[in-house]
């Protein structure tokens, strides 16, 4: 169909449908209501269903619900709504239900503002609800970027049998970019006989599918939790991704940074590389699982003295970067959060007072 | 290269559409394109702006604080962004409503009485339109056959508002070059 030019809220919502699912529940929250607007419409003339809950915890059990039953299913939401929404993402990941979570993120906390923000960094990427879990976490910097995420998430969901989360930041659900649209992904959950409670006539096996989330028996819960944990293992070892950018030059300063704020960055970059200054950028791509081994490399090159996070939020991917760097170089922070993006010539004040 | 170009007015002046057509046109000559709106607690008749980026890279930062155009369609607006313009770009003054000037000599600013020309031509909604045919013929940023075709796609469902949207463009021309 050739580009498109489109918002990134309205194109999540395109490309959860080329993606085969049918089903969206959602409440709506600035900044992403266009995502339900969208999917208002389009939904029904792909004979999908848009169902608004009553709150975001209650949309968050029809997500669980649909995904038991073997539906592809997501929802969006923004900040506050998906603190709401945890409750149920925890149950999902112990129960082993495949979804997709969108969070656009704001400013925060509580209500915070409604512009954009990467205020929920740790949240997302440390298991957002209660218990011992973790999501698939994405990162898109782009609206292409984030089409081609959405669409990657449902057979990722499903692979693991695990919520995914696209998290974005108000910009990127706001702002309008030319898309080129994948084709469709036409094959349905592959894996959903083994675990879906989809009715005993679809499949041959006698075994009953079961979803649940409770183990009373404190060595079945241990067992539960290891087999979750080998899942997450999984997801590092094969899901891992990240750009590189400008580290074939010899730089002194390593900056990590995604979504949003590496395209800042990549502008600040460009501009001290007309000075003669070369500053290298990882720009994480999955934040879960988190590239710590590209960081690591790119951070110990003989020519870079120092790493820094950039960020839309108050210090909370720099937590990540240290984890890997592991004080084989000096790692800092920079950044605001409030809904005021940094701009470029900030970073650059930044990067030279830090030479 | 890159050009960034805000528009900003009113709430319900157009100003997001103005911007949107630019953008289309843009992205249909084979540019680099981003168009970022002001979102927050808008309301009927608070301030509007978009920013449209027009690159032949890919398009770094999205938040522009520079931009080198601005197309002003209130007093508001150009009080609180002609001061961002960058030396050297084109400052448009919407003059059916706006009495002052920038007061930079340091740009091209322009002045066209939009909402009487869309009057004119039997429809005061069209003004946004005549505005953005006077500053893409004043701009050069982009061929204006590509804008042409660019409103016609965005009012395809809407055909009937095709001929009147195609004068504002052509007036809004006229108006910039004399």
């Amino acid at each position: 169909m050739g580009k498109v030019l489109m918002k990134g809220n309205e194109a999540i919502g395109e490309a959860a449908i080329r993606a085969g699912c049918l089903n969206y529940f959602a409440y709506p929250i600035t900044p992403q209501s266009e995502v339900a607007e969208y999917l208002t419409h389009r939904l029904p003339e792909e004979g999908g269903v848009f169902l608004q809950g009553e709150s975001e915890v209650a949309v968050s059990y029809m997500i669980f619900g649909a995904a038991a039953a073997g539906a592809r299913v997501f929802t969006t939401s923004s900040s506050p709504g998906i603190s709401l929404m945890s409750e149920g993402i925890s149950y999902i990941a112990s129960a082993q239900c495949p979804a997709v979570f969108v969070n656009i993120m704001r400013g925060g906390p509580g209500l915070g503002g409604i512009l954009p923000s990467q205020a929920d960094y740790l949240q997302a990427t440390k298991g957002i609800g209660h218990g011992d879990f973790r999501m698939l976490v994405m990162a898109p910097a782009s609206v292409q970027e984030a089409v081609e995420m959405t669409m990657a998430a449902f057979p990722l969901a499903e692979k693991y049998r695990n919520p995914v989360m696209i998290l974005g930041d108000g910009l990127i659900g706001q702002m309008m970019e030319p898309v080129d649209f994948p084709e469709h992904l036409k094959t349905p959950p592959s894996n959903k006989n083994a675990w879906a409670t989809n009715g005993m006539d679809t499949r041959q096996s006698e075994a009953r599918n079961l979803v649940k989330s409770l183990y009373l028996d404190p060595e079945q819960l241990n067992q539960h939790n290891l087999m979750l944990k080998a899942k997450y293992e999984q997801m590092e070892a094969e899901e891992v991704k990240a750009e590189a950018y400008n580290v074939d030059k010899d730089y002194k300063i390593l900056i990590v940074s995604y979504g949003t704020m590496s395209r800042v960055c990549k502008t600040a970059i460009m501009q001290l590389k007309q000075e003669g200054l070369e500053i290298g950028l990882i720009r994480p791509q999955t934040l879960f699982p988190f590239p710590g081994e590209m960081v690591l490399q790119a951070a110990t090159k003989d020519s870079c003295q120092a790493v820094v996070s950039i960020e839309m939020s108050m210090g909370q991917l720099v937590e990540d970067v240290e984890r890997y760097v592991k004080g084989q170089r000096p790692v800092s922070w920079f950044g605001k959060c409030g809904g005021e993006v940094p701009t470029p010539e900030e970073i650059i004040d930044h990067i030279k007072a830090m030479l | 290269m890159q050009s960034e170009v805000q528009f900003a007015g009113f709430g319900g002046q157009g100003i997001m559409l103005s911007g949107k057509i630019l953008a289309q046109a843009a992205m249909e000559e084979g540019f680099e394109v981003v168009w970022i709106p002001s979102y927050g607690p808008e309301m009927r008749g608070g301030t509007a702006y978009c920013t449209v980026v027009i690159g032949d890279q890919p398009i770094g930062s999205p938040i522009i604080r520079n931009p080198q155009h601005l197309v002003a369609m209130n007093r508001p607006s150009l009080e609180k962004f002609a001061p961002m313009v960058r030396p050297g770009g084109i400052i448009f003054i919407n003059s059916s409503i706006i009495s002052i000037s920038s007061q930079r000599s340091d740009v091209d600013e322009f002045t066209v009485p939009v909402i009487d020309i869309a009057k004119s031509i039997g429809n005061v909604k069209a003004a946004n339109i005549v505005a953005l045919g006077a500053f893409v013929a004043r701009s050069g940023i982009l061929n204006m056959a590509s804008v042409e075709a660019s409103v016609k796609f965005e009012f395809a469902k809407k055909e009937k508002f095709i001929p009147l949207n195609l004068k504002a463009l052509a007036e809004g021309a006229k108006a910039a070059q004399k």
